[in-house]
Formats: structure tokens, C-alpha cells, sequence
């Protein structure tokens, strides 16, 4: 259901509001925050240059590496005074970056949670499971927040503990899942072997986000857990969950909340933008938020944008399910490649669990990259044979994706750990 | 006619397989004959026990990948030419063999061939054209 009048405005409406909340963004941030001041008199932009939405390409970008910078709160608008909420990234890669929301961005992200909730086919009505960590992580609270909004009842069970999660989704009856897609294949595995059939269980939607996941991981999810499999899309530096969603109708990209969010494609290389259409980094500005706006910020998501009118009726525009971050990335051989591009080949093998594990590993010059699937019932056989033609079929399926040959290592059951939150892929030796 | 045998799924790491033997015991399963065929990377044990869904159902538990298929136990005499025969009636036939394990009885009167063929049945017909005894599935349990 379309929750918000802005949804479905007319582009041109649109642009203009797009315009009259940026050009006050910007000479908010001008005037606040010393960081941009600096950063935009060096790039030799003022505010009053910002006359058309496409003068944005003038303005300096924002990378994480400014977040840090500006370690914990360089970056903030208001006094403290004004900030009722802090989150943190994890911080894996180095310090981690921190973000403050005013009591208005609170209730901003409420609102977009509970649109891109109602998007995902969720009403009042629903029971809803939120499965997100709560905690420095905005996808708990973001989730959580945004489902009281919409007037759902809110499980806030937060991750892990998959036995009870079950035992509460069957007795409260949960309808809608709120998880990474890697801990609702978790949660889908555990209840078959507790022997709860998900037929049986009233859910009926899963919105699922914070990592990337495959088509062959929604259809597997779907599947599995007979629901609806929605993509949500949001990071903490724009706000959290909330930023773009898939609209239950198409389930064909994610609709960006254009209202709130300026979307840009810029050119992985050069940095210029780049025509709808074309793909390259995702670039958010941030256009309402109050204590922490960001003005043109690196997503590092490789996405594009999608213009066509969409059957649900939105107007805003799409961007396909994000393959992975840059920093995700996998270089073997001098070929770029995601964890997520790997899974997608082993879901469209039939019978491959989808539980895997990539390790990328150096032997001289050479990347060597190993692929561990787990063996289940569905692809044993008795007969050697077998077992070699099918690590032979996924090897080739993998070489026409990044043209070199990797090994396949078949492994018992529940030997790749169970994600519990977000799913480690992924082992570079490379790096270690 | 047929006997059923369990397959598991090994990885190529220390003590797997005494896992498979000592939960077996523990559970009170008798293992009749034993097959391991392996690759450098994995290798898959085929086990003729004396309770096949017992043992099956215990190893799957144990978060083993556990198969079940059918085979030919063929009884053939003990001494010298007695699986020459039965292997030039197959060979004969032009049966592809798929596999095949042997195991010899107490009394030493007679080994036992455990097969699996492409085409099962055509197999049963030359076995009994050729005159070998094919052991039924309570027959093999209980040995």
C-alpha cells in the first residue's frame, strides 16, 4: 500500500521539492558544519551556485573516510543537546563511524521504515518479527521504530537464538520476518529440522536487508519459508533501513524514497555522474535529515538507476538489488567479482544448499579461489561419479563467470558456520 | 531381491570415520560389510548394517549426509574362480558395474559380492541365468 502522497508524484513536482530542500541543505551544512565549509570553499562552490539539481555535481563528495575524520561527532549539525540517538557501524575496517538522529530524524525514519514496510505489503494488521540486532546497528531499532509507525504489533527478538525465535514466531503467530536474508536461511533450516513445517505458520512476508543476497537466494527463501522475499536497502550513514525497497506488486528493483534521498550514478573511475541508466557507485544526499545530513555520499554500492513507471504506482525512481559493496569485491585474477555472483551460481544448480563459503588465497602470483559447498541428501550420491560431475558443473558455471578455474570442495552438513546477523562469505588469505 | 545399502558422505579429515563406527556401535548396529571409495578430497563409505533405517536415521542425527540404494548381494563359492564366473556372465551380458565389494562367510564355503549395476534388473536375470544364489535383504541383515 502506498502510504505517503510523495510516492507517486509527479517527477516534475518532485524535482522541484528535490531542489527547494537541497539548496536548504546546503547552505545549512555551509553555515553548521566546518568540515563542509571547508571542503566546498576548496572545491570553490557556495551555496547560492546550487540553481538547478544538476549543480550538485559541483559539490564535493563525502566518503567514509571523512566520517572518520570527523570521529564521533565533527560531522553533527546540532548540539549534543539535540541528539537523542546515536548508532555506530561495526568499524571491521578501522574506526567506526558514528551517526546522531534529532528527535525529527527519529520520527523521519519512522515514517520511511513504515513506508517501505507498507511497500512490502505490510499493514497494521501484521505481526511483525523483528529479527534485526538491536543495538549500535540501525537495523533493529530503524525496523523497529518504523513498525510501530505503521500500527503493526512489534516482536522486537532481535538475532540469534534461532530455537526460540521459532517457538515464538509459532505461538504469537508472527506474519512478517525482519532479517538478513542469511539468518532467515538459518531460522528456515533450523525449523525443518525442529520439525515445524513453515506451511503450516501464518507468516507470509520476509523483508529482508543489510547484506547481499542473490535472486536464487529469494526464490530458495521463498520457497522455503512460503512467503513473499522483499529486498530493503538503507546504511546507517544516510539514516539506516528505509533509504529504498522493493514494492510487493514487482518485487523488480528498489523504489528510492527520492523525497528524502537525492540518488546519484557516478563513474566507478573518473567520479562523474553518470545518465540514468548506466551503472556505477551509488551516491546518497540526504535532504531532510537534521542532525547528520551527508551531501553526496559514497555508498560504495554499485547499482543503477531505473526510470520506468512501475506497476505499484510510485514515481520514484528504482535501483536493482545491489550485488555488493565495493569493498566486497573479489579481484581474482584481475577479474572483478562478488560473493554475491558466486552465489547466484550455486542457487541455479539444483539441489546446491545455500550454505557456501569463498576462500580467495594467493599460491605464487596467482589468486587461487576455493568454493566449500555442503553436501546434502539432495545432490549424494552413493557413486563417485556423481559427486565429481557435480563439483565438475559448478566449476564450470564459476569459470564462465570470472574465467578461471576454482576448486570446489564439497563438505558435510553444518560444517559452514550459520549466520547469526550478517553472513561472513568470504575468507581472503590474501589479506591476512 | 535387492539388499539396501547406506551410503555417507566423508570429508577427507581425521576420525570421521571412527565417529561413524563408534556411534554405530553405541547404538547397537552390526556392520555386515564395508566399502570406502575416496578421492583426494572426500570419499563416500557404503555400509550394509543389520537395521538399515535404525543406522540411517542415527547418522543422519549426527549431521551425517546419509544416501540409500539398492544392491545385489551375489553368493559365489569360495576358491579359486568363483568371481571369475560371475563376472564373465555380467561381462558377458555387457552390464556396466558401477561398483562392487566383497566378503567372504564364517563357514568359508562361500564369498559374498555386493554389487550395484546401471541397469539392476538385467543383472538379477544374468545372475540367475548363470546359476549364482542372490541373497534377499533379511538374509543379509541377519548374516
Amino acid at each position: 500500500m502506498i502510504l505517503n502522497d510523495h510516492e507517486t508524484m509527479p517527477r516534475e513536482e518532485l524535482r522541484a521539492l528535490q531542489l527547494e530542500r537541497l539548496q536548504k541543505l546546503v547552505a545549512r551544512v555551509y553555515d553548521k558544519v566546518p568540515y563542509y565549509r571547508g571542503k566546498m570553499d576548496e572545491a570553490g562552490v557556495k551555496p547560492e551556485d546550487i540553481r538547478v539539481l544538476e549543480d550538485i555535481r559541483h559539490l564535493p563528495f563525502t566518503t567514509k573516510e571523512d566520517l572518520r575524520q570527523n570521529y564521533p561527532f565533527g560531522l553533527f549539525t546540532v548540539p549534543m543537546d539535540d541528539i537523542v540517538r546515536l548508532h555506530a557501524s561495526s568499524g571491521t575496517t578501522g574506526k567506526p563511524t558514528v551517526v546522531g538522529y534529532t528527535k525529527e530524524d527519529i520520527k523521519l525514519w519512522a515514517g520511511l521504515m513504515a513506508r517501505s514496510l507498507s511497500a512490502a505489503g505490510v499493514t497494521s494488521k501484521d505481526i511483525i518479527q523483528n529479527a534485526y540486532g538491536y543495538g549500535l546497528f540501525t537495523g533493529g531499532l530503524g525496523a523497529h521504530y518504523g513498525a510501530e509507525e505503521l500500527g503493526a504489533t512489534v516482536i522486537p527478538i532481535s538475532g540469534g537464538q534461532t530455537k526460540r525465535q521459532i517457538t515464538i514466531m509459532r505461538d504469537f503467530g508472527s506474519t512478517v520476518l525482519l532479517s538478513t536474508p542469511s539468518y532467515a536461511m538459518n531460522l528456515a533450516e533450523v525449523m525443518i529440522e525442529s520439525g515445524v513445517d513453515p506451511a503450516a505458520l501464518p507468516l507470509r512476508v520476509g523483508v529482508f536487508g543489510a547484506e547481499p543476497w542473490s535472486e536464487g537466494m529469494r526464490h530458495d527463501l521463498e520457497k522455503r519459508l512460503r512467503i513473499k522475499a522483499i529486498d530493503i536497502y538503507g546504511l546507517s550513514e544516510i539514516i539506516g533501513p528505509g533509504v529504498a525497497v522493493e514494492c510487493i506488486e514487482e518485487q523488480n528493483g528498489l523504489h528510492i524514497f527520492e523525497d528524502h534521498f537525492l540518488p546519484e550514478i557516478v563513474d566507478q573511475n573518473t567520479f562523474e555522474p553518470l545518465p540514468i541508466g548506466e551503472t556505477g557507485e551509488l551516491v546518497f544526499t540526504t535532504l531532510t535529515k537534521t542532525a547528520f545530513p551527508v551531501i553526496r555520499y559514497r555508498t560504495k554500492d554499485i547499482s543503477r538507476l531505473n526510470a520506468t513507471p512501475c506497476s505499484c504506482g510510485r514515481t520514484m525512481l528504482r535501483m536493482p538489488k545491489v550485488s555488493g559493496r565495493t569493498d566486497d569485491m573479489l579481484i581474482i585474477r584481475g577479474v572483478n567479482v562478488f560473493p554475491s555472483q558466486i552465489e547466484q551460481v550455486l542457487m541455479s544448480i539444483e539441489g546446491v544448499e545455500p550454505h557456501y563459503l569463498i576462500i580467495v588465497d594467493r599460491q605464487g602470483a596467482m589468486d587461487t579461489m576455493e568454493v566449500q559447498v555442503e553436501v546434502s541428501e539432495n545432490i549424494f550420491s552413493d557413486e563417485i561419479k556423481d559427486m565429481v560431475s557435480i563439483t565438475k558443473h559448478i566449476q564450470a558455471d564459476i569459470k564462465d563467470l570470472i574465467g578461471s578455474t576454482c576448486k570446489i570442495t564439497l563438505v558435510e552438513p553444518k560444517t559452514i558456520k550459520r549466520s547469526e546477523g550478517k553472513a561472513q562469505r568470504v575468507i581472503d588469505k590474501r589479506k591476512i | 531381491m535387492q539388499v539396501e545399502q547406506i551410503a555417507i558422505f566423508l570429508e577427507n579429515r581425521a576420525g570421521r570415520l571412527a565417529e561413524i563406527t563408534s556411534t554405530l556401535a553405541e547404538n547397537g548396529i552390526n556392520i555386515r560389510a564395508l566399502s570406502l571409495a575416496d578421492t583426494a578430497d572426500f570419499g563416500i563409505l557404503r555400509l550394509i548394517v543389520n537395521d538399515v533405517d535404525k543406522a540411517s536415521q542415527i547418522l543422519k542425527d549426527h549431521g551425517f549426509t546419509v544416501g540409500r540404494t539398492e544392491v545385489l548381494v551375489v553368493e559365489v563359492p569360495d576358491q579359486p574362480g568363483g568371481l571369475a564366473g560371475a563376472l564373465s556372465a555380467i561381462n558377458k551380458a555387457r552390464l556396466n558395474i558401477e561398483y562392487m565389494y566383497a566378503f567372504s562367510q564364517r563357514s568359508g564355503e562361500s564369498g559374498l559380492i555386493i554389487f550395484r549395476f546401471d541397469d539392476q534388473e538385467a543383472a538379477v536375470k544374468v545372475f540367475q541365468e548363470a546359476g549364482l544364489r542372490i541373497l534377499n535383504g533379511e538374509e543379509v541383515y541377519a548374516i
